[in-house]
């Protein structure tokens, strides 16, 4: 426990009087009934009982200045406060609360409250709303919308059925992206009394596609091509989010050779321009390599070595 | 538990006559029994309040006639308060979300 003469904010040499009024404003200020909300107004309050229990009492005081006593040996008994009862549910509290107990008359009305913020509770107690009843908007309401990875990129209409059986068709805008909302207005939950209805908020999540993949408005797809294409060139079919698209491909592609197919790509719905598609080659031998092949290449292989490993640092 | 008139006199350690008339002015609410009083819990407690008021913090009645009331408004106001957000929480969470996000825009006064 702390110096009493500290708690009270007073100095060593303070006469009785000035004592008391320093424990008075403190108590006032400190009481736990007289701040029921107040989580730390108890402790408080019986450290500042305690310290005027030895300050108020000549001999105790005189005792703690000779050093006899600590502060500790004034605490009181614990003690049940009035807010502990007083508006909790359960306890007879409540007989004080209508100002019958000290007032004239009447009661604390849940009316009164509501009409603080705009409208009455009801009517029931036939005292309706001069305003014209409790009017309050409905709730926005959030969900979230799977989507494939192409009807992200061109767009499409979903339906939506929600948790309360109701169906919402959404528009899925061309080139929607992964996480992005989509806004519907008045589709969230009724108004009360005449309020707007709220808003449905629908957060888009994209699936992943099998072969592309997406940044921002860019494609990036992996295109396998024979030995044959890679090394001697050929006009290939290649998927677009937007359909098919033939490609050239150079002679002396490789593996991890890029092509870029400019304009493929998703729309940018604020700019209204498309992304490209990069095309990314692979190339793929025969399943099983045939006789032809396997000759062909133990005998181009013996004048044609090549450092692949030590080009990619690997040694 | 019910606590019977002598008893308060002893635990509050105040005279007969001040108990009486605090209970004539209707300060404090005990229930009738058998020509006398009993006292809940509740009851006790608030002698001790209005025991700290008059002697701790020097109320005299006068003034103790404009407190009391005040202290029982906030008491009912919280248990009015209390079941209002009892109600608010069985509301679904949209509108709790609602509710939050307005109470967020209101100023709020700096204690």
């Amino acid at each position: 426990m702390r110096d009493p003469y500290e708690v009270l904010g007073v100095p060593k040499d303070a006469d009785e009087d000035r004592i008391k009024k320093a424990y008075r404003a403190l108590a006032k200020k400190h009481h736990p009934d007289l701040h029921p909300g107040d989580k730390t107004a108890l402790a408080k309050f019986q450290e500042i009982q305690g310290a005027y229990d030895i300050l108020s009492d000549k001999e105790k005081r005189r005792r703690f200045d000779a050093g006899e006593i600590d502060a500790s040996g004034a605490e009181r008994p614990p003690r049940n406060f009035y807010r502990a009862y007083a508006d909790g549910p359960g306890g007879d509290g409540a007989k004080y609360h209508g100002f019958g107990a000290t007032g004239p008359e009447g009661d604390i009305d849940l009316d009164d409250l509501f009409s603080m913020f705009g409208g009455a509770a009801a009517g029931a107690r036939g005292r309706s709303s001069a305003r014209g009843g409790f009017k309050m908007p409905g709730a926005d309401v959030s969900y979230t919308l799977r989507v494939s990875f192409l009807d992200a990129a061109n767009g499409a209409r979903q339906r939506l059925t929600l948790p309360d059986g109701r169906t919402i068709d959404v528009t899925i805008p061309e080139g929607t992206h992964d996480r992005q909302t989509l806004r519907l207005k008045g589709q969230g939950q009724p108004g009360i009394g005449g309020g707007e209805p709220g808003d449905a908020y629908i957060e888009i999540h994209v699936e992943p596609h099998a072969f592309f993949t997406r940044k921002d408005t860019d494609v990036t797809v992996e295109v396998p091509v024979t030995l044959d294409e890679a090394v001697l060139g050929a006009k290939i079919e290649v998927p677009t989010v937007s359909g098919t698209v033939s490609l050239t491909v150079p002679k002396g592609s490789n593996t991890g050779t890029t092509l870029r197919l400019k304009g493929r790509g998703i729309l940018d719905s604020r700019t209204k321009s498309r992304g490209d598609q990069y095309v990314k080659l692979k190339v793929v031998l025969p399943d099983a390599p045939d006789d032809a092949l396997t000759k062909f290449v133990e005998e181009w292989a013996k004048t044609h070595k090549y450092d692949v490993r030590g080009k990619a640092g690997m040694r | 538990m019910s606590i019977g008139f002598d008893e308060i006199l002893v635990r509050c350690r105040i005279e007969r006559v001040v108990l009486e008339t605090w209970i004539e002015r209707r300060w404090v609410l005990p229930t009738p029994e058998g020509g006398g009083y009993v006292f809940s819990e509740t009851d006790v407690a608030r002698v001790a309040l209005i025991c700290d008021l008059s002697r701790e913090m020097a109320l005299d009645d006068e003034a103790m006639a404009v407190v009391l009331p005040l202290i029982d408004q906030v008491y009912g106001l919280r248990a009015s308060l209390r079941r209002v957000a009892d109600a608010i929480g069985a509301l679904p969470e949209p509108a709790r979300a609602q509710l939050r996000a307005e109470l967020r825009k209101t100023p709020r006064t700096k204690r």
